[in-house]
C-alpha cells in the first residue's frame, strides 16, 4: 500500500513525513528527471505502508517541472491514497490545491495541519461540514507535536480499503485557477468561524526582526552566534579527529613500508578518507543543523527580505543570500542550498559567486600565511577585497546573463517552533548526499595523487601551473601545493613547507609573493567536494564553466594583489 | 494605480497584473489574484522589497514586482 503526501510549501508536510519516517527514508528521482522525492516505509497497525513525500506544490497545473511530475505521479497506479496536507490557519489557499486533487481519480484525505496555530488565530473549522461538502475524509493534525498522526494513517488505510466514489462535483473548476481561488475562499469562509484572536509574541517579533535598523542588528547578531557556534564546534572536533587519522596513516604506512608503492597508496587513500571526515563532522554537520534550525524557525525568508536590495546590486535577489552565508563555513552546503532558487540562471550565478566565498579551510590559509607573516590588517583587507571581487564578478556575470526573473516573490511564513527530529532528519539527508556523491571521488583523487607522487610525476604539476606562477611571480615549486589544494584547500598551506623546503615561509617567499599566493588560493578552482556538488546541482557543463571562471577570477585578482603588494609591502 | 505607489497600512483591491504570462502565473501560485484585498505591512530600507498582507498571509514582493501590480484604494 502506498500513500503520497502532497501540499503547498510551508504546510508542514515534511514535518509530518519526518515524524513517521526517521532516518530510514530514501531519496529518489522521478523517472528521467532531476525532481527528487523522499520515500519511507511506515508501520501502520501491523501493516507496512510506503509513504512518499512529494515536493511542495502550489498547483498541479503549474509550469514548474516538479509540479508536472507530481501530477503524473498521482495519477499513476502506484498511489493508493493521496494525503493532502493543508495549513489550517490558511484554509482558503490550501483548498485551491485540494480542489485540483478532487478530480484526480484517486482517494484523497485532507489533513488539516497546524490546527494549534489556527486555534491561536481564533479560527474554528467545521471539519465534518467540510467533509460532507467535499466528499472526502477530513482529519485534524498537529504534525509538529505528533498529534493526530496515527488517526490520519488509520484513516488512510480505511479509505484505501473502502475504495470510495470519487467526488466530481467540482470538476468544472479544474481548468480555471481564478474560479478555484474564489471557491476556496467561499468554502473557507463557509466552514470557518472567526473567534477571539490570541496573539502572542510570535506575531510582534517582525516589528524588531524586520525593522529598518534593529532588523539588521538582529541579523548580524544571529549570524555571529551562528558562526561562533559552528566554528567553535569545528575547532573542538577537527584537531583531535585529524590526530586520530594521522596516527592511523602513520601506523598503516609504518606497517606497509613508507617507501613501498602499497604504503604510499594506502596513505593517499586514507588521506582522502580523512579529508571527507574533516569536512563532514566539523563543518558540514553543524552548518546543516544550524541551517535547518533557521529554516524551520522561519528566519531565512526574513534574511532574504532584509538582504534583497543589496543582492540586487550583484545581480541576484534576496533568496540567494543563503549560499553566501553558508559559503563562509563550507562551500559544499552553500552549493546545495542554491536549489531553492527557481531560475536556472539564478542558481548558476549564486553557485558561481558562493564558491568564491572563502570557506573555513581557506581561512586557515589566510591565517597561516597573511595574518601570521604580514599581520592582521592585511588579513582583514583580504576579506574586504574578497567581497569586492565577488561584487565585481557578479556585475560582470549579470552583464553577460541579464536578470530575467522579475524579482522577489516570497512567502513569509509565521515563526514556528522547530522540532529537533525534523532538523536532524533534514541535516542527515543532506549529509548522506555528500557522503554518497562526493566522498568516493575525494578518496579516489587522493589515491591517484599519491601514486603520481610515488612515481615522482607530481613534479610535472609545477610545469602545468607554471604559466600562472610565472605571471604572478611565484616560486615554481608552489605548483604542487596548488594542485593538492584542489583536493582539500588547507593542503595548499600544509604542502607549502614541503615544497619550499622550509617551514619559515618568509625566508623562501617575499611578502608580496605570500600575499599574491594567498589571493590566488582564495579564488582558484573549488575543492573536489564542492566540484562534485556543483556537477550535481548544475550539471557537468555548469561545473566546468564555474571552474574556468574561478581560474580567471583568481588570476586577475592575484595580479592586482601582486601590484598592490609591490607598492605597499 | 500601482502597488508600488501605495503607502503602508492602506487597504487596496488588486485589479490586475502587467508583465509576462510566466510572471503572472507565479503571482497566482503565491495566492495573489485580481480582486484580492491587500495592504503593505512594511518596506525594507534602501529600496528593498515590500511585505504585503493578502488574505491573512504575508508575501514579500520585490519593487519591480510591485510595479506590475495594478490596484485601487478601497474606501
Amino acid at each position: 500500500m502506498r500513500f503520497a503526501l502532497i501540499g503547498r510549501p510551508n504546510c508542514g508536510k515534511s514535518t509530518l513525513f519526518n515524524q513517521v519516517a526517521g532516518y530510514k527514508a530514501e531519496t529518489g528521482n522521478f523517472h528521467g528527471t532531476t525532481v527528487t522525492f523522499t520515500e519511507s516505509k511506515v508501520r501502520v497497525a501491523g501493516e507496512v505502508v510506503e509513504l512518499v513525500d512529494l515536493p511542495g506544490t502550489y498547483t498541479l497545473a503549474g509550469s514548474n517541472p516538479a509540479e508536472a511530475v507530481a501530477k503524473e505521479y498521482l495519477e499513476s497506479n502506484d498511489v493508493d491514497v493521496i494525503i493532502n496536507v493543508a495549513d489550517a490557519s490558511h484554509l482558503a489557499q490550501s483548498l485551491e490545491l485540494t480542489l485540483e486533487l478532487l478530480v484526480v481519480k484517486r482517494p484523497v484525505i485532507l489533513a488539516l495541519n497546524m490546527m494549534d496555530e489556527a486555534l491561536r488565530m481564533g479560527l474554528r473549522i467545521d471539519g465534518p461540514g467540510l467533509e460532507k461538502k467535499l466528499g472526502i475524509r477530513v482529519v485534524p493534525l498537529v504534525a509538529s507535536k505528533g498529534r493526530g498522526v496515527k488517526g490520519l494513517f488509520l484513516a488512510g488505510k480505511e479509505v484505501a480499503r473502502s475504495k470510495p466514489e470519487y467526488s466530481l462535483r467540482f470538476s468544472s473548476f479544474e481548468e480555471d485557477p481564478l474560479a478555484r481561488h474564489r471557491l476556496g475562499q467561499e468554502l473557507a469562509t463557509g466552514f470557518t468561524r472567526q473567534g477571539e484572536r490570541n496573539l502572542s509574541w510570535h506575531d510582534r517579533l517582525d516589528d524588531i526582526l524586520l525593522h529598518p535598523v534593529w532588523g539588521y542588528v538582529a541579523l548580524i547578531s544571529v549570524l555571529l552566534v551562528f558562526f561562533q557556534m559552528v566554528y567553535g564546534i569545528g575547532q573542538m572536533v577537527e584537531p583531535s579527529l585529524l590526530a586520530i587519522f594521522n596516527r592511523l596513516i602513520f601506523l598503516a604506512t609504518g606497517h606497509l613500508g613508507q617507501q613501498s608503492f602499497i604504503g604510499v597508496l594506502a596513505s593517499g587513500v586514507l588521506q582522502g578518507v580523512t579529508a571527507g571526515v574533516a569536512i563532514v563532522l566539523p563543518y558540514l554537520l553543524p552548518f546543516l543543523l544550524g541551517l535547518g534550525l533557521l529554516e524551520d524557525v522561519g528566519y531565512l525568508p526574513r534574511v532574504a527580505f532584509l538582504m534583497d536590495s543589496l543582492m540586487h546590486r550583484i545581480g541576484l535577489h534576496g533568496k540567494a543570500i543563503v549560499p553566501f552565508i553558508l559559503g563562509y563555513g563550507c562551500n559544499v552546503p552553500a552549493v546545495m542550498s542554491t536549489r531553492t532558487l527557481e531560475e536556472p540562471r539564478d542558481r548558476f550565478m549564486a553557485a558561481a559567486l558562493a564558491t568564491l566565498v572563502p570557506c573555513a579551510a581557506r581561512l586557515a590559509v589566510v591565517f597561516g600565511l597573511v595574518a601570521f607573516y604580514l599581520g592582521p590588517i592585511p588579513a582583514l583587507g583580504l576579506y574586504i577585497y574578497n567581497l569586492f571581487v565577488i561584487a565585481v564578478t557578479g556585475r560582470i556575470l549579470t552583464h553577460l546573463m541579464p536578470e530575467d526573473s522579475p524579482g522577489l516573490i516570497l512567502e513569509m511564513p509565521p515563526y514556528r517552533t522547530p522540532t529537533i527530529r525534523a532538523v536532524f532528519n533534514k541535516a542527515w539527508f543532506r549529509i548522506r548526499e555528500f557522503v554518497v556523491e562526493a566522498w568516493p571521488t575525494l578518496i579516489a583523487g587522493s589515491g591517484i595523487l599519491a601514486v603520481l607522487s610515488y612515481y615522482n610525476l607530481a613534479i610535472y604539476f609545477n610545469l602545468l601551473v607554471r604559466p600562472f606562477t610565472w605571471l604572478l611571480d611565484l616560486p615554481e615549486v608552489v605548483g604542487v601545493p596548488l594542485i593538492f589544494g584542489i583536493l582539500r584547500k588547507e593542503l595548499s598551506l600544509v604542502m607549502l613547507g614541503q615544497a619550499l623546503g622550509t617551514m619559515n615561509f618568509a625566508t623562501a617567499m617575499t611578502p608580496t609573493q605570500l600575499f599574491t599566493f594567498t589571493v590566488f588560493v582564495m579564488f582558484y578552482v573549488p575543492c573536489v567536494a564542492t566540484l562534485i556538488m556543483l556537477r550535481r546541482e548544475l550539471g557537468t557543463k555548469g561545473m566546468a564553466w564555474i571552474t574556468l571562471l574561478t581560474v580567471l577570477v583568481a588570476l586577475v585578482a592575484a595580479l592586482i594583489a601582486r601590484g598592490v603588494g609591490f607598492i605597499f609591502l | 494605480m500601482r502597488l508600488i505607489d501605495i503607502d503602508a497600512g492602506i487597504w487596496v483591491r488588486v485589479t490586475g497584473f502587467e508583465g509576462g504570462v510566466k510572471f503572472q502565473e507565479r503571482l497566482l501560485q503565491h495566492g495573489l489574484y485580481p480582486g484580492d484585498r491587500a495592504r503593505i505591512l512594511r518596506v525594507a530600507p534602501l529600496k528593498g522589497p515590500l511585505l504585503v498582507e493578502v488574505n491573512g498571509r504575508e508575501i514579500a514582493l520585490g519593487r519591480v514586482v510591485a510595479q506590475e501590480i495594478l490596484v485601487e484604494v478601497m474606501e
